[in-house]
């Protein structure tokens, strides 16, 4: 393939390691020593992670947690123009600035969905493993670049803003990368199937209504403390959803398996463990409750698992 | 057979921890070593093990992180002040009213493959976010610092709604293919056709159900605190 996903691997590297650069240099920050080095920890993870001895990386990310963990991450002062320039600049402008901004999106779907077979050479254009991403690298390049032509801003402004973001998000920045190195573990520990074991064990699933209800909860359950519905699908539905609702009661397996993942994605909705959708955009919307997201979602979530339950419940 | 129980204390480590409120990047380091320790796991192997699951998930944070260098320019050059300015324009727009046809528009797109239409660095944050906080400033002048919050919250939590309820009727999506494979390994095929239709009234559900939500956030946005 011509357009590798290690490429972006490495340009997020480089636009760390300019954001450890600039933190050492940045006296408004307390601490700014250790918030280089958690980021040029980060960066070298990009820049070299296929070099780094496993147990290299493993004992990075250790340093990086503790350094986040006791205070020694901050942020600086975030050098903004004032709201006054803003605005001048945003009448001046007009709609032209939207159009960077959706090139994202736009770019990304374009590579995805009508260049994702185009071969040249023989060579296929994109990553066919990593396609959204290596679209989406792509998209962010094209967006920079046209939005660094309409405001005549230099590169190096768009790294600054840039660091400025990640600067604000800090350590939560992190936090979904370390939650998914601890879903591995807890499905190399054997964690899912410990958990099957308890639910099948401990809980009668004579009734069909009881079998449903533990099986959609137990999916939200076990995705809130997984994080992710995909762990939490195979152990469910290989424990409750075939065995017992499929063989036993006769539900349908296609409705089985499509409402039991909606089951899970509930959880998904309520959990800190799904930080990339839940803890990650409060930081980015500066919202002071880490929370506040999750909040917004339980009173939708909830109802939605009732109404699941019923769905599969009528289906027997 | 019975299985080792014990990995389960790093599940309890991760509801104790985040109940306390601890500092999150330790409790999940601590969830680690304990998960790692109560399969007995040695030290390097646990190490490696790490190590490997971090270098292997990497591509996880770029979702988010490539965008943020056109975004953060754009910021500068006033996109977010654009955003507001022109939802302004539109006198009959209120935040619920927005965040509905925003929740629409996502879940549709989303149902079609085109899950990178919105997201929160690109969508949420530069527009979407902005719009209703404006959309709701005009309606309330005197909105409190708790009800801008709400907003925000409410954007981001639409943005989620619509996406998750939107991509599993999508055929060609990941869940589906994981449905179909663990399926398949029980001996039950299934049509990947049955599966995103048989998601239908739970998405149309979701729909309803955070719509009618969005529609009471407006209630609530328009109280003098």
């Amino acid at each position: 393939m011509i357009i590798r996903v290690e490429y972006f691997y490495w340009l997020l590297g480089a636009m760390l390691a300019l954001v450890a650069l600039m933190s050492a240099a940045d006296r408004s920050n307390p601490r700014r020593w250790t918030t280089a080095l958690f980021w040029a920890l980060y960066a070298t993870v990009y820049l070299a992670g296929d070099l780094l001895a496993p147990e290299a990386a493993g004992a990075m990310m250790l340093a990086m947690a503790l350094l986040a963990g006791f205070g020694g991450v901050r942020s600086g002062k975030p050098q903004t123009p004032p709201e006054e320039t803003r605005r001048a600049s945003a009448v001046r402008l007009q709609h032209k600035l939207l159009l960077p901004a959706l090139i994202i999106p736009a770019v990304t779907m374009l590579c995805a969905t009508l260049l994702k077979d185009v071969r040249i050479d023989g060579l296929f254009l994109f990553d066919q493993k990593h396609l959204t991403l290596a679209a989406l690298g792509c998209a962010s390049v094209i967006a920079v670049a046209a939005a660094c032509w309409l405001t005549r801003a230099t590169p190096l402004q768009a790294g600054r803003e840039a660091r400025r973001l990640v600067d604000a998000m800090s350590w939560a920045l992190v936090l979904p990368h370390m939650l998914a190195v601890l879903g591995l573990l807890f499905t190399e520990a054997g964690v899912g199937k410990a958990v099957a074991h308890v639910a099948t064990s401990y809980i009668g699933l004579t009734s069909p209504l009881v079998a449903v209800a533990v099986y959609c909860i137990g999916l939200a359950l076990f995705t809130i403390v997984m994080g992710n519905g995909f762990a939490a699908f195979p152990v469910m539905a290989g424990g409750v959803g075939i065995p017992v609702l499929v063989h036993q009661f006769g539900i349908n397996p296609a409705a089985m398996a499509a409402i039991g993942m909606f089951s899970a994605y509930c959880g998904t909705l309520m959990t800190p463990m799904a930080a990339n959708f839940n803890i990650i955009p409060a930081a980015l919307l500066d919202l002071p409750d880490r929370n506040a997201v999750i909040k917004a979602q339980i009173p939708t979530a909830l109802p939605l698992l009732f109404v699941n339950i019923v769905l599969l419940y009528i289906l027997i | 057979m019975h299985p080792n129980l014990w990995p389960l204390l790093g599940v309890a480590v991760i509801i104790l921890g985040f109940l306390l409120r601890l500092h999150p990047v330790l409790v999940v380091a601590a969830a680690c070593f304990t998960t790692g320790f109560a399969a007995f796991m040695p030290l390097d192997h646990l190490l490696a093990s790490l190590g490997t699951a971090f270098i292997k998930t990497r591509n996880l944070p770029m979702i988010y992180l490539l965008p943020l260098a056109a975004i953060g320019l754009l910021e500068r050059f006033g996109l977010r002040e654009y955003a507001q300015s022109a939802i302004a324009r539109v006198r009959s727009a209120t935040a619920g009213r927005l965040l509905i046809v925003y929740l629409a528009v996502r879940e549709i797109s989303a149902a079609l493959g085109l899950t990178a239409l919105g997201g929160h660095p690109s969508m949420v944050r530069p527009l979407v976010a902005p719009m209703a906080e404006s959309a709701a400033e005009q309606r309330n002048p005197k909105l409190s610092e708790e009800q801008r919050y709400r907003v925000r919250a409410m954007t981001a939590a639409t943005d989620n709604v619509g996406l998750f309820f939107g991509e599993d009727i999508f055929v060609a999506f990941g869940a589906i293919v994981l449905m179909q494979t663990i399926l398949r390994a029980e001996g039950i095929e299934v049509d990947p056709l049955h599966m995103a239709l048989w998601g239908i009234p739970t998405a149309i559900s979701a729909f309803i159900i955070h719509a009618w939500r969005l529609h009471r956030l407006d209630r609530y946005l328009a109280r003098q605190q």
